[in-house]
Parts: structure tokens; C-alpha cells; sequence
């Protein structure tokens, strides 16, 4: 549990976060709130040469009421999403989503840009911005560029942010619907999902699954069933229609497409 | 009022609490290098070459030794089937320690270990019991010829009683295989120097390490001083020698500074030693009315890549504690012990009566699912009546002292509404969304108090008695050193106030001091649920040994007989003439000055050292119940609560009592429902860590209810009988029980522990009416 020698470089802006980027490339990695990196440095599964600290960066750490949405800085801790009030009155499916990650120790430290750019099929967060239909605003040497969440995923453990970029908001419409839930699957308190369930019900439906696949997933079948007013019962049984949901200790394939059914049908009779 | 029996709250607590507790990894040596391990990553495999060159021209490695190097003897456990310091031409699990670095700092150890290239010829590994004892397994030990390492079949199998039996049922329980995890993983510091060897060390039992580890280096015991800090857990993984002990010393030797080693949770996951792994087989045959004719059990332990002595012994207890609380009148019991590639076996919390109890509780319960009998009644059929003791078992180890089971139950039953659970359970069953719900039983019993002669030296320590010393300072307060070596007990709290009872001196005023063999005069350590009954006893027997000076001293200033004086409330004073006395500390005084004292007796001697004997282990028993609610749709299973009525004899101080059951209750919901190190059929670990391998934590666990009786130990005047253990003893079969109960509708009589949300999810998907 003792990470590979590295060094450290503290960034106080988000242009300084770009030029030590640029300067360090795939050597570097970006440290924010460290709890999905530091545990894979001390198990030496992850050894950058230099982490760039973006954790300090207050300007990038921020929860706005835009209009039709709400803007999100990358750097913003999970407890202040879980607290938010602008969040619990227009997106009350990520506040309360962000409440059933890790314990508050956890949720003190970790942000939403990580969780989002480490991209684990098994994080709630991801779950939920791909119920909401978010859009991501990535910063990099030239300029923003923005990226819908259904495209950010790329594959395991990976994302549309490239080495020499940054995540650096994630811009939420505001839900206007009256049906949300997000269902979460585990033995300790404290566990990831074995499998998770986010919704935003509607006119266009959201439904954003944890661990149904090598990256998270949207559940395409049952938001058309949803769609097209399929019962609860109905739109259950499609939660992982077309996923290939992984098999490990926790649970084997089956298991999981089970408990998808049982936890999307739960969130949709909240 | 009497102390012992109240509600004291934890001397140890303030330290602990305030971040002022001193663990072996919060010292700090000058010149201290510290040292890191290069570890097996092969299950079973030969080694063909360890290259440390690279690591030697790391930035900061010191160095970096094989066995070939350091020739080093193996570490004292099992004559004839030791386990190497460090691999020499092979490895037998993942995790074996195959090479050591020392660095200046942790980090550059850590690095250096990275550098080491071993050359590994792999060889096909043995995981399990089965495949160990195979026709033509691959050998851990090519040269005793087989994986089963020992075998004691049973005397007689009392086949005519099974043939003519009304009932009989066989019956397969696998022990699921656990490890410890204490919160503080192993550490030791090293200092050898021209004036001897120091040992800090994360440990149970400093003297036992003292002994023989001085005989291992070849020096005089007084040159080697073990000392035991705080200590952040053990459960019994503590007790058992490690090879970094051995190593940072010889290390520290040949480097001139001292050595410290602080375990990773990595390492902790794989090289530290695992409990349970133990397979059983148990045929019982029983009349129409439910009593228990015969009881036949065999089992089978892992003992994972190296036979360690609490390993050994653990069917040993599993055998002899295998009756529970009954009267069965024909029981055989056999045993073997199993190598496998996997991490070495030793004690965990409960050692082997834990065992013993999964699998009479169990054929328990089968008895009341094969006559629809209800599960209290079953066992009300079978107990040993309270009149019944000493009562005397199948095993000359296992002579119960008392106890009072049906008693136990009773309470059990007054202090859960059982009736309103079964009709909930019945109601539930039909109601979709409404979880299922299940009630599990436990009248347990198990062997503590460790022990009577010879019972410990048979795991290789000296004696099997434990050392108490009260020095009476010259200000009246006491300290008591003792042998004991406490890591959560709250042995320096009971110690305090059983010596407060009987000395009559203040609690506030008695330190207990432990865990330093420079001070402490001899000692056995803690474990086997044994400070109370023997520690406790010599404390108890120390004070009253010192009163008795203590009043010939007050006779001779207050011109009284020594009979006459009577100590209370600080002072000793003469019967009847409350006004002729003298506190405790002008007595104390007193006991240092030639010129106060009597004729008969010299300065200093209110100075008491005992080596406390028993003449039997303990047995404390109970009854638990355990209440399941089963999700029907996704399995998932919680403890809804969880009744407990103990009886461990004598309570010295009930919320410490209370906090033992509570840690127990703990481990043993977690290796019912959550737990178990596992490996694939390579031999690599699938739950190495935290992710994988599921400790619950206190928000997963349920609110305790509890009760308690009290059947006094005969065999102390103390009358009480150790708790440490008996949570983790009573707990697993009266959860898998209830498991069992909220499925029992769907034909299901048995389910392995852990008793995961994905076997139970898989029996509902199968199972109708
Ligand atoms: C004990 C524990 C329990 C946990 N339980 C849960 C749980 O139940 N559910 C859950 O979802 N998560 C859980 N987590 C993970 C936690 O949510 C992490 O905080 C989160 O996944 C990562 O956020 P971070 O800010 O800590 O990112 P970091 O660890 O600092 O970074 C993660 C990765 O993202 C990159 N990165 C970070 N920020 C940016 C950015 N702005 N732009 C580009 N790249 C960036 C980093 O380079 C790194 O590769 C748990 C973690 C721990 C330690």
C-alpha cells in the first residue's frame, strides 16, 4: 500500500492545470479528490511520474442555475452535490444520487469531475448524468469543446477527456418531471453498486445503469418502453436488454440482470 | 458497593481516544531502517533463482538477503513439519515471503521489492481439501508423502446404533474460511545492539515471543526484551509466529540499527494467518421424540501451505466440544489435518469451538426439519439438566463445569416475542413484497478459561498459568504487573477493579501495567478467552495475599490482633474502634520502614507475585436467537436483530462484558452472511482485499438485544468463566439457522456460509412450494 515515487505539482488555475499538461504528458495524471487514484497508486496498478493537483482549483468548484440548466464545476465535491439546493429543487435525482456514494468521508473528498472521468461502470454518479442527458464541457490547449454524456464513456476505465485535457463542467437541464429514483445494490453500507439504477422519468426518459457493462450505461429498451407507457412491470423486465452485464465475486451475469429488472422496476413504482 | 459487577468505564479509553495510544508503528529509533518483503506470487511453484541485484542499486536499499544467504533455522512451530523463514527452494502459497529488503525509508524498501526477479517453475496447486487428498495430488512436502500432514480416526464409528435408529441424517458443513483482519496489521520493531535484542511487536502473547525467540538466536533470555505497545486487535491471529519476528532482528544484527517492520493490508489479506477452513462430515441418528442417540463426526481442517501449531489443534477442539450442550450417548469423533496452496491456518476468535458449534447446531435443526418438531423443543429434548455437573463428555478434554442451558433458553425466550415472529413469518410468505422472514437458534457452549496444565504448553508456550504481581507503592496506591497482554479486552479496567475489591484501595488508584518482559515478572499472554478466570483469579488471590500483610503491619501500629483489622473505604482499622485506624497510605509507608514494622517482617513486602493455576478450562454457554428478513426479489439478507442471553458466570463489569459479545456477534453475523477468503483454482486469492473480501462494518450490523443468567464457575472463587469468544462461538449457526427457517417452505435444509444474496436469489428462483 505505498505508492511508486512521483512528483507533485500543485495547479491554481485552469490554465496552469493545461500548461503543466502539456508540459508533462502521459507522464502526468490529474490528482482531484485522489479516491479512485490513490488507492490504485498505493496498489502500484497505477504509477504516474507526475500528478498534477487540481484539487485547490476553488474556481472550478461551483453549483450555478444557468437557465434551463445547471452548471456543475468538475471539482465540485460529492457532498456539496448532495447538499445543494439548486440541485435537490431542479435535478433531486444527482443530489440524491451523490448521497449514495462511498461514506462521507468519501463524498468530503471526491468530486464529481473524477468520478466521471474515471469512468468505472461501478460509480453511481455516471449512472445518474447519463439519466439526465448532461453535457460535458472539456478544457484543452485549444479551447472547450463539448461532449454529450451518451458519448463520454468510451470503454473501461476510459473517457472522451484526452491526456492533454481537462474536465471542467458538466451543464444539467433541469428535470421537470415528478418521477425519479435512483436504486442501489450492495452488502455494506459502504460498497459500490452491485448493480444501480438511475431514473429520471418523462416525456424523455432517462435510465442510467451501474454496472451493466464495461462502461456506464444508458438502458436504451426500457426508456422506449417507458416511453411508449409501458407498466413498471413492463419496462423492468427490458433494464438489460441489449447490456452485457460483467460477472465477479459479487455477482455472476444473471444475477445482475435480475437485479437490474427487480431495481429498475422498484425505481419507477417509488 | 461492590466494584466488581459495575458499570466502570475504561481506563484504557483516554488514551486510546485522544490519539495519545502508542502502537510498535508510532516508534520512532534513531538510525531506523525499515524492511519490506518480496512475496509469492505463485500458489505452489519452485524457485529457480532469486536475482536482487537490481534491487540493491535502488536508491536507499540497504539490502537485500535470501534464504540462501541469511541460512536462517525455520520458525519454531511444528517439530517435523516447520515452515521456513523464507522460501528456500520452494513456495507453497501466494504471499509466502521469499526475499527482504531493508531501506532507509518504507518507501524505498517497498520500491526495492519491486526490483527482485524470482524465477518460478510452476507446479499445480491444491486449493481445497478435496483436491489435496486426491489419488494423485501434487505434494506440498514431496518428502512425507502425502498432504494429510496428521489423522486420528475414531475409536468406534457406533455403526449398530445408526442401523438401529428410528431416525439418521448426514449432514456436510463446510467452516467457511475467514481471516481475523485486525484493524492494526503486523508490526514489529528490531533492536540489537551490544546489550542485547529489544522487540517492539503487534502481539498477544510478548513472553511466549521472548522465549522463543532468544532460543532461536541462541541468547540468554535476559538479553531479550519483548515489548507489546497498544495493540490494535489480534483475535488469535496474533498468537502464531510470523517470519518477519525472526527476520528483523538477525536483520538489525547484522546491520547494527534497529529494523522496523509495518505491514501492508496487502500482505496483512495473504500472509497473515486465516481461521476457520474446515470442512465436516456429521451422521446423527435420533428416536421419534427428537433426543439424540449418536452423533459421528469427521473433520476435515485446511491448514493451508504450513502446518502452524493452533492450526493443528484446531479439529482437536472441534472434536472435543462437538456434544454442544447435549446428552448424546454414543459419540465418535475423527480428525485429519490438510495442506493446501493456500495462506496458513491458525486460531481466529473462537479457534475450533466455533466449529464445534455450527455443526451440533445444525444437526439440530435437521432433527427438527426431519420430525417438523419446533427447534426450542428439539434441543429442550437434549440438554444436559442443571443438576448435571461437573459432566463428564466423550473428550477427557472437555469436562463441563456448569451451566444451565434450558435456563438460558427460557430467558432467550423471554426477552424476544417468538410467537408474533412466526406469525409474521407466516403471514409474510404470501405477501410479494413483504420480505421473508426467519428465526434461527443457538444453545451454545464452549471451552475457555485457558487452562489447565499443560493445556497451553501444548501449543508451545511455557506454562498455561498466568503471572500477577501487586506492588503496593509507598503512597498507597497500587500497580499490578501482569503477564497478560491485553489489545481491546479492557483487562487493565477488570484487573483494576477486581483488585480494588479486594484490596480495598481506590480504582483510581491502581495501574495495571502489561506487555514488557523487562518488568513483567513471567507470562503466558492473552487469548483462549482466558484473562478473568486465570489473570483475574491471581489478581483476586495476590490482593487478599496482601491484605493479610497489610493488616499485621496495621495490628502491630494500632496494638490490635491481625484478625481484628478490617480494610474499608482506603483505611484499616481496628473492629469495633473505627476510631483506632490508618489509611492505606501511612500502612504503605509503614511497609517501607524497618522501624514501623514488625519483627517478623522486612521492607517491601506488600509485594505479592502469583502464578495463577486452574485446575479445568471454563465453559461459558448460552442461548442466541437470531431474526432473518429475506428480500424475496433480490435475496438480499439482513439480520433484523439478535438475541442474547449468556451466561459467562461472574461479570466483573457488564458494559465491557457486553462490548466483548457485541465484537463476537459481529464476526460471527460476518462469517455467517458475508465473509470468506476464497481462491481460484490456481491458488491466487480472489478476495485480497476490502472490495472483495466483505467485513461489515457497524451500520450493517443489527441493534443487539441482550440477557444474561449466571451458573458461577466452580472453579475459581471469582466464579466467572471468560466472554471473549463467545459471540463469534454462538453466532453463525443461529444466523444460518434462520437463514434456513425463512426458505424452509421452499424444501430448503441447508445453505453454506456465507449465506450471500446470490446463493439465496438463486435458491428463490428455483423454488416453489
Ligand atoms: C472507500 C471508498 C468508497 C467509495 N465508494 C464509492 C461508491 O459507493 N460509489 C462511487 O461511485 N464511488 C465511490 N468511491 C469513489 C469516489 O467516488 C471517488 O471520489 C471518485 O470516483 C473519484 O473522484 P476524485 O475526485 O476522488 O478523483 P481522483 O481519484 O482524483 O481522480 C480519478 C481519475 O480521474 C481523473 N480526473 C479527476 N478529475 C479530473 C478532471 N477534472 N479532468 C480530467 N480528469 C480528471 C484523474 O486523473 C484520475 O484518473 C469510493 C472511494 C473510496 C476511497
Amino acid at each position: 500500500m505505498i505508492p511508486a515515487k512521483f512528483d507533485y505539482k500543485p495547479a491554481q488555475s485552469k490554465e496552469e492545470a493545461l500548461s503543466l499538461l502539456a508540459e508533462y504528458g502521459d507522464e502526468a495524471k490529474l490528482l482531484a479528490g485522489g479516491h479512485s487514484l490513490l488507492p490504485l497508486m498505493k496498489l502500484r496498478l497505477a504509477t504516474p511520474e507526475v500528478l498534477i493537483d487540481i484539487g485547490a482549483i476553488e474556481d472550478l468548484s461551483y453549483i450555478q442555475d444557468k437557465g434551463d440548466v445547471i452548471a456543475i464545476g468538475a471539482l465540485t465535491k460529492h457532498r456539496k452535490v448532495e447538499q445543494s439546493d439548486i440541485l435537490k429543487e431542479h435535478i433531486p435525482l444527482l443530489a440524491h444520487t451523490a448521497s449514495h456514494v462511498g461514506d462521507p468521508q468519501v463524498r468530503n473528498r471526491g468530486t464529481i469531475g473524477g468520478s466521471l472521468c474515471h469512468g468505472d461502470p461501478a460509480s453511481d454518479l455516471p449512472a445518474a448524468i447519463l439519466a439526465t442527458r448532461a453535457t460535458l464541457v472539456i478544457s484543452g490547449p485549444s479551447g472547450e469543446r463539448k461532449v454529450e454524456s451518451d458519448d463520454f464513456f468510451t470503454d473501461f476505465w476510459e473517457t472522451e477527456v484526452k491526456e492533454d485535457e481537462l474536465l471542467t463542467e458538466i451543464l444539467v437541464p433541469k428535470y421537470t418531471g415528478e418521477s425519479w429514483a435512483y436504486q442501489k445494490f450492495n452488502r455494506r453500507s459502504q460498497d459500490w453498486a452491485i448493480v444501480g439504477c438511475a431514473l429520471q422519468a418523462g416525456d424523455n426518459p432517462g435510465i442510467g445503469m451501474v454496472n451493466m457493462g464495461s462502461t456506464p450505461v444508458r438502458s436504451a429498451d426500457a426508456e422506449n418502453a417507458l416511453k411508449s407507457g409501458g407498466s413498471p412491470k413492463e419496462v423492468g423486465e427490458l433494464a438489460d436488454s441489449g447490456l452485457t452485464p460483467p460477472t465477479d465475486i459479487h455477482g455472476n451475469e444473471s444475477y445482475r440482470r435480475d437485479l437490474a429488472k427487480v431495481l429498475l422496476q422498484r425505481a419507477l413504482e417509488n | 458497593m461492590s466494584i466488581v459487577g459495575t458499570k466502570v468505564i475504561r481506563k484504557e479509553d483516554p488514551n486510546l481516544l485522544t490519539g495519545r495510544g502508542q502502537y510498535v508503528d508510532d516508534i520512532q529509533l534513531t538510525g531506523m531502517t525499515h524492511m519490506a518483503f518480496v512475496r509469492s506470487t505463485e500458489a505452489h511453484a519452485l524457485i529457480k533463482g532469486i536475482d536482487v541485484s537490481a534491487a540493491l542499486e535502488c536508491e536507499g536499499v540497504i539490502g537485500a538477503w535470501t534464504a540462501a544467504d541469511l541460512e536462517l533455522p525455520p520458525l519454531p512451530e511444528v517439530p517435523g513439519l516447520e515452515r521456513p523463514t523464507l522460501a528456500t527452494d520452494k513456495v507453497r502459497f501466494v504471499g509466502e515471503a521469499v526475499a527482504v529488503i531493508v531501506a532507509e525509508s518504507k518507501y524505498a524498501a517497498a520500491d526495492g521489492t519491486e526490483l527482485v526477479v524470482v524465477d518460478y517453475e510452476p507446479l499445480e496447486a491444491v486449493t481445497n481439501i478435496e483436491e489435496a487428498t486426491a489419488e494423485d495430488a501434487p505434494l506440498l512436502f514431496e518428502e512425507l508423502g502425502s498432504n494429510t500432514v496428521a489423522e486420528v480416526p475414531s475409536a468406534d464409528d457406533h455403526q449398530s446404533v445408526f442401523d438401529s435408529a428410528p431416525h439418521t441424517e448426514k449432514i456436510k458443513l463446510i467452516n467457511n474460511r475467514c481471516t481475523a483482519a485486525p484493524i492494526e496489521t503486523s508490526a514489529c520493531l528490531a533492536d540489537y545492539g551490544p546489550a542485547g535484542l529489544t522487540i517492539w511487536a503487534s502481539f498477544q502473547a510478548p513472553h511466549h515471543l521472548r522465549n522463543r525467540i532468544s532460543a532461536w538466536l541462541g541468547i540468554p533470555q535476559d538479553q531479550c526484551r519483548v515489548i507489546t505497545p497498544d495493540v490494535g486487535g489480534g483475535f488469535g491471529q496474533k498468537i502464531n509466529f510470523t517470519p518477519e519476528f525472526f527476520l528483523a532482528p538477525v536483520l538489525s544484527k547484522i546491520l547494527n540499527r534497529p529494523v522496523k517492520y509495518s505491514q501492508t493490508r496487502s500482505e496483512a489479506m495473504t500472509s497473515m494467518y486465516h481461521g476457520r477452513a474446515q470442512e465436516q462430515e456429521v451422521d446423527i441418528a435420533f428416536d421419534n421424540e427428537g433426543k439424540i442417540q449418536a452423533l459421528r463426526v469427521f473433520a476435515s481442517q485446511d491448514m493451508g501451505g504450513y502446518a502452524i501449531g493452533t492450526g493443528m489443534g484446531m479439529p482437536v477442539l472441534t472434536t472435543a466440544m462437538s456434544a454442544g450442550c447435549y446428552v448424546i450417548p454414543n459419540v465418535s469423533v475423527a480428525w485429519r489435518n490438510v495442506l493446501t496452496n493456500t495462506t496458513p491456518i491458525a486460531a481466529y476468535r473462537g479457534a475450533g469451538r466455533p466449529e464445534a458449534t455450527y455443526l451440533i447446531e445444525r444437526a439440530m435443526d435437521h432433527i427438527a426439519y426431519k420430525l417438523e418438531m419446533d427447534p426450542t423443543e428439539v434441543r429442550r429434548q437434549n440438554y444436559i439438566p442443571k443438576d448435571d455437573f461437573p459432566y463428564a463428555t466423550h473428550s477427557e478434554l472437555a469436562v463441563y463445569d456448569s451451566g444451565n442451558f434450558e435456563g438460558a433458553l427460557d430467558e432467550l425466550l423471554e426477552i424476544m416475542d417468538y410467537e408474533s415472529i412466526r406469525e409474521e413469518q407466516v403471514a409474510n410468505q404470501d405477501m410479494p413484497e413483504k420480505p421473508l422472514i426467519g428465526v434461527g437458534f443457538s444453545s451454545w457452549l464452549e471451552l475457555a478459561g485457558f487452562g489447565p496444565p499443560g493445556s497451553l504448553e501444548g501449543f508451545g508456550h511455557l506454562g498455561s498459568w498466568e503471572s500477577v504481581q501487586i506492588r503496593i507503592q509507598p503512597d498507597g496506591s497500587a500497580i499490578i504487573y501482569t503477564g497478560a497482554s491485553p489489545h481491546g479486552q479492557g483487562t487493565v479496567t477488570t484487573f483494576a477493579q477486581i483488585a480494588s475489591e479486594y484490596l480495598g484501595i481506590e480504582y483510581d488508584k491502581i495501574s495495571v501495567r502489561h506487555g514488557d518482559t523487562a518488568t513483567i515478572p513471567q507470562g503466558i499472554g492473552t487469548m483462549g478467552s482466558r484473562q478473568v478466570a486465570v489473570g483475574g483469579e491471581g489478581v483476586k488471590n495476590a490482593s487478599i495475599g496482601i491484605v493479610q500483610k497489610a493488616k499485621s503491619i496495621a495490628a502491630h501500629k494500632l496494638e490490635a490482633n491481625p484478625e481484628d483489622i478490617e480494610v474499608k473505604d482506603g483505611s484499616l482499622f481496628v473492629k469495633g474502634s473505627p476510631s483506632k485506624s490508618l489509611s492505606w497510605a501511612e500502612v504503605a509507608t509503614f511497609s517501607f520502614q524497618r522501624l514501623e514494622l514488625p519483627e517478623d517482617m522486612d521492607p517491601g513486602s506488600l509485594d505479592e507475585t502469583i502464578l495463577q493455576e486452574v485446575p479445568n478450562f471454563s465453559f461459558p454457554s448460552g442461548a442466541y436467537a437470531c431474526v432473518i428478513e429475506i428480500d424475496k426479489h433480490t435475496g438480499d439478507t439482513r439480520v433484523r436483530d439478535i438475541y442474547l442471553v449468556d451466561d459467562c458466570g461472574t461479570v466483573i463489569n457488564p458494559l465491557l462484558a457486553e462490548g466483548q459479545v457485541h465484537g463476537g456477534v459481529a464476526q460471527g453475523i460476518a462469517q455467517a452472511l458475508y465473509e470468506e477468503f476464497s481462491y481460484d483454482e490456481n491458488g491466487q486469492p480472489t478476495t485480497a482485499t476490502f472490495i472483495d473480501y466483505l467485513m461489515p462494518g457497524a451500520p450493517d450490523l443489527p441493534s443487539y438485544t441482550s440477557g444474561r443468567i449466571n451458573t458461577p464457575n466452580p472453579n475459581n472463587s471469582l466464579g466467572a468463566k471468560g466472554i471473549g469468544e463467545s459471540g463469534s462461538v454462538g453466532t453463525p449457526p443461529a444466523v444460518i439457522n434462520a437463514v434456513v427457517d425463512a426458505l424452509r417452505h421452499l424444501g430448503v435444509t441447508h445453505i453454506d456460509m456465507p449465506a450471500t444474496p446470490q446463493k439465496i436469489w438463486k435458491i428463490l428462483q428455483g423454488g416453489t412450494k
